[in-house]
């Protein structure tokens, strides 16, 4: 149907770079290939999920029965602390960064990122970060004033011990990171595309991405800031926070939340795309309604900058405020609704094949969903009022973290673990874990609604024994050592997969896009050519040229 | 590519000095806030330095238009007048500082202080940081790398350049400026 075009390799981005054969870990820790540091990135997950995740089973086992006593409160401050931190920026932004590296390239048919020893440096400032954040348990303790590290109990008249610190020096290095990977992205998808893929034919996974890369270089500067503020004052005793010597802790909750409430959108945006790329293929359908599924993306990173002071209805902002923040968050519904009715659309009619990964993607529709409904409730002041620091934010939240963007990712690493490895990711045993990873966390996590709604507190080590609350914590115990199991079942099967799995082709699932194009895995050079791209789905009209979009 | 990055790197610094414009702001109208330190600023030597600045963009300018048009030596002559003028700006800034700290206002002295220094601070330091990268284009031209007017490296460093210099004229009015219109 049309000449394939020929994909030169940014020969000056690699000087005097040969790679002859198998170097071991050098090869690894000198690359610059968008693969390998995709591949770096998604261990790096791995890893710190782990870690986090073990730090989620220590609080549960703290909380499993009433006056329990098992890890003292300053251990059990520290433990909550980190967990968010982690789970946050060392687990979802990486996973996120994996998936985006690795793909973006290969999806618009590139050889390369726009800057690839731009993008190496991104990795390693980020594990760097990473190390500084758990160096602090070694340096005197690990922070303790929760994730958003709230003014003034993040001062040093408050929290003596060096964790702040390292909270603010770790996570200034992360950001760094991730504000020169989200460039690089921008920089790549502008300039990288290959002939005929306009920007109204790029793959709705690469267009999330693109979009959150602009939300991200605009929402990470506010947190940049307020950690050099909090780093000044803690350090030089200046003045911002403090309140005692005439700074203002509100100002550390708004610019916190001014990033903070479009980070949550950074970590759900490319979960977004990679969903809209496999409810197509296991649907056999086109996307239904591309320009909407794009278009609203756009309006949700220009929302998400009005929202923040929806974190901070219990300051007192007064009714003004309150009812403006009330009506931009409950306006976030819309465009995230779109999706989902776009994706329940895609499937409609559609021949639905039930691999792991789609099996993900429609528990996604449920789970965020669900995520979503109590997001709404919280945009309600009276609501939020009467709920604000219970379990039913903490029922929210791990809704949306873990229903939304952890599921999207899962589903991601069923769908391109092929591509990545030449081997499927067992489809046998990921529905096991499949199932043990759904039950285990809507029992963790249904349960703390009922707990928050009556009435018990976040982040308090331990609660009396007052009817209920034994029983479900005792319940969302249960819940969490299954999730736990559950995880690292599926680094059992990754393991097995890698070691013994069923051996992929190029092209698994059948798909749309370009990386499928390519061998499994992908050599150095990505592509020698590919075609010219005249729809949203090239693979597809490739192989089907009497079926070709239009 | 590299004029698209600046661009985009341009931008994120812009959100982040617009955070610390804001704390500024915000502390400028807060409890604690005492006015009269206000007044120890020199507005008519900061200004001084800040035409140096401005000028200074102008000079890139020149430096640009003359490597688009292969003058090679004339680009050397005019990066160096820039980077001769960022300097003096930065010792302006230091001589300021120096009167200040004389005068008892201090980092962790006072909310002024604190909101006063950390921005003009963060900002000297992208003037700190621009000079470096100024030198280094300096020595590769010196080295040759420049002798063909075929990169956009220096477009692509003028945009930061100038991005700083704009940084500077919103942080002089915010600071030096307005508080002369208002109550506070």
């Amino acid at each position: 149907m049309s000449e394939p075009i020929s994909i030169p390799e940014p020969s000056k981005s690699f000087p005097s770079i040969s790679v002859t054969g198998d170097q071991g870990l050098l090869q690894w820790i000198s690359t610059v290939d968008h693969k390998m540091i995709g591949i770096m990135y998604l261990l790096m997950a791995l890893l710190f999920m782990l870690i986090g995740g073990a730090e989620a089973l220590l609080m549960r086992i703290q909380l499993t029965e009433p006056l329990n006593h098992f890890i003292g409160p300053e251990m059990y401050d520290q433990f909550f602390t980190m967990h968010g931190t982690t789970m946050i920026f060392l687990v979802a932004m990486p996973a996120v960064f994996g998936f985006a590296v690795y793909f973006t390239p290969l999806m618009i048919g590139a050889n390369e990122m726009a800057f690839p020893r731009l993008n190496a440096f991104s990795l390693w400032i980020t594990l760097l970060g990473g190390m500084l954040l758990y160096f602090s348990f070694l340096a005197g303790g690990a922070p303790d004033a929760g994730w958003f590290n709230y003014a003034p109990l993040n001062e040093k008249n408050y929290s003596i011990n060096p964790g702040i610190d390292y909270y603010c020096i770790g996570l200034l290095l992360t950001g760094i990171g991730s504000v020169t990977t989200s460039i690089n992205i921008i920089v790549t998808v502008l300039h990288y595309r290959v002939k005929g893929m306009s920007l109204n034919k790029l793959p709705l996974f690469v267009w999330m991405v693109f979009v959150n890369s602009f939300l991200l270089i605009a929402a990470f500067p506010a947190l940049n800031a307020a950690l050099s503020m909090l780093l000044l004052d803690r350090q030089f005793g200046a003045h911002f926070f403090n309140t005692a010597s005439g700074g203002s802790a509100l100002l550390w909750q708004h610019l916190f939340w001014i990033f903070g409430h479009p980070e949550v959108y950074i970590v759900i945006l490319p979960p977004f795309g990679i969903l809209s790329e496999v409810f197509p293929v296991f649907s056999r359908k086109p996307i239904f309604g591309y320009s909407f599924v794009a278009a609203s993306s756009v309006a949700i990173a220009l929302l998400a900058f009005g929202v923040w002071a929806h974190h901070m209805f219990a300051v007192g902002l007064g009714n003004t405020a309150d009812a403006f923040f009330s009506a931009s968050s409950m306006l976030i519904g819309i465009p995230t609704g779109v999706k989902v009715f776009n994706w329940i659309a895609t499937m409609y009619g559609g021949k639905i094949k039930f691999t792991v990964a789609m099996m993900f993607a429609i528990a996604f529709l449920i789970e965020f969903t669900i995520g979503g409904l109590s997001g709404i409730a919280f945009a309600i002041v009276p609501i939020d009022w009467q709920l604000t620091d219970t379990y039913f934010v903490v029922a929210h939240i791990h809704y949306v973290f873990i229903g939304g963007t952890i599921f999207g990712i899962l589903a991601g690493l069923f769908y391109w673990f092929p591509k990545m490895t030449g081997k499927f990711l067992d489809e046998k045993m990921g529905k096991w874990f499949f199932w043990l990873f759904v039950i285990g966390f809507n029992a963790t996590f249904l349960v703390q609604h009922i707990l928050g709604l009556i009435g018990m507190p976040r982040r308090v080590y331990t609660y009396p024994d007052i009817p209920w609350y034994g029983a479900l914590n005792m319940i969302s115990t249960v819940g969490a050592f299954i999730m736990g199991g559950s995880v690292l079942f599926l680094g059992y099967i990754i393991v097995k997969s890698l070691k013994s799995g069923k051996k992929a082709g190029n092209d698994p699932w059948d798909g749309f896009t370009l990386e499928w194009a390519t061998t499994s895995p992908p050599n150095l050079k990505n592509f020698d050519e590919v075609p010219v791209v005249h729809g949203r789905r090239p693979l597809w009209d490739l192989k089907n040229p009497d079926k070709a979009d239009k | 590519m590299n004029k698209t990055m600046m661009k985009l790197v341009a931008g994120t610094e812009g959100m982040f000095f617009v955070c610390l414009i804001m704390a500024f702001i915000y502390m400028a109208f807060n409890t604690g806030y005492e006015p009269h330190e206000l007044q120890a600023l020199d507005i008519k030597k900061t200004g001084i330095f800040t035409i140096i600045l401005i000028i200074s963009s102008f000079t890139f300018w020149m430096a640009d238009r003359n490597y688009k048009n292969g003058k090679i030596k004339n680009l050397k002559i005019w990066l160096m007048i820039t980077i001769l003028l960022g300097a003096i700006f930065l010792v302006g800034q230091g001589k300021e500082y120096w009167r200040l700290i004389n005068d008892h206002v201090t980092l962790g002295g006072s909310v002024f202080g604190t909101s006063f220094y950390t921005l003009t601070g963060f900002h000297g330091f992208h003037v700190f940081v621009g000079l470096i990268i100024l030198s280094i284009i300096l020595l590769l031209t010196f080295l040759g790398d420049f002798d063909k007017p075929d990169s956009n490296v220096i477009t692509a460093v003028g945009y930061y350049w100038h991005f700083v210099d704009a940084v500077w004229i919103v942080v002089f009015t915010v600071v030096y400026v307005l508080p002369h219109f208002t109550n506070i």
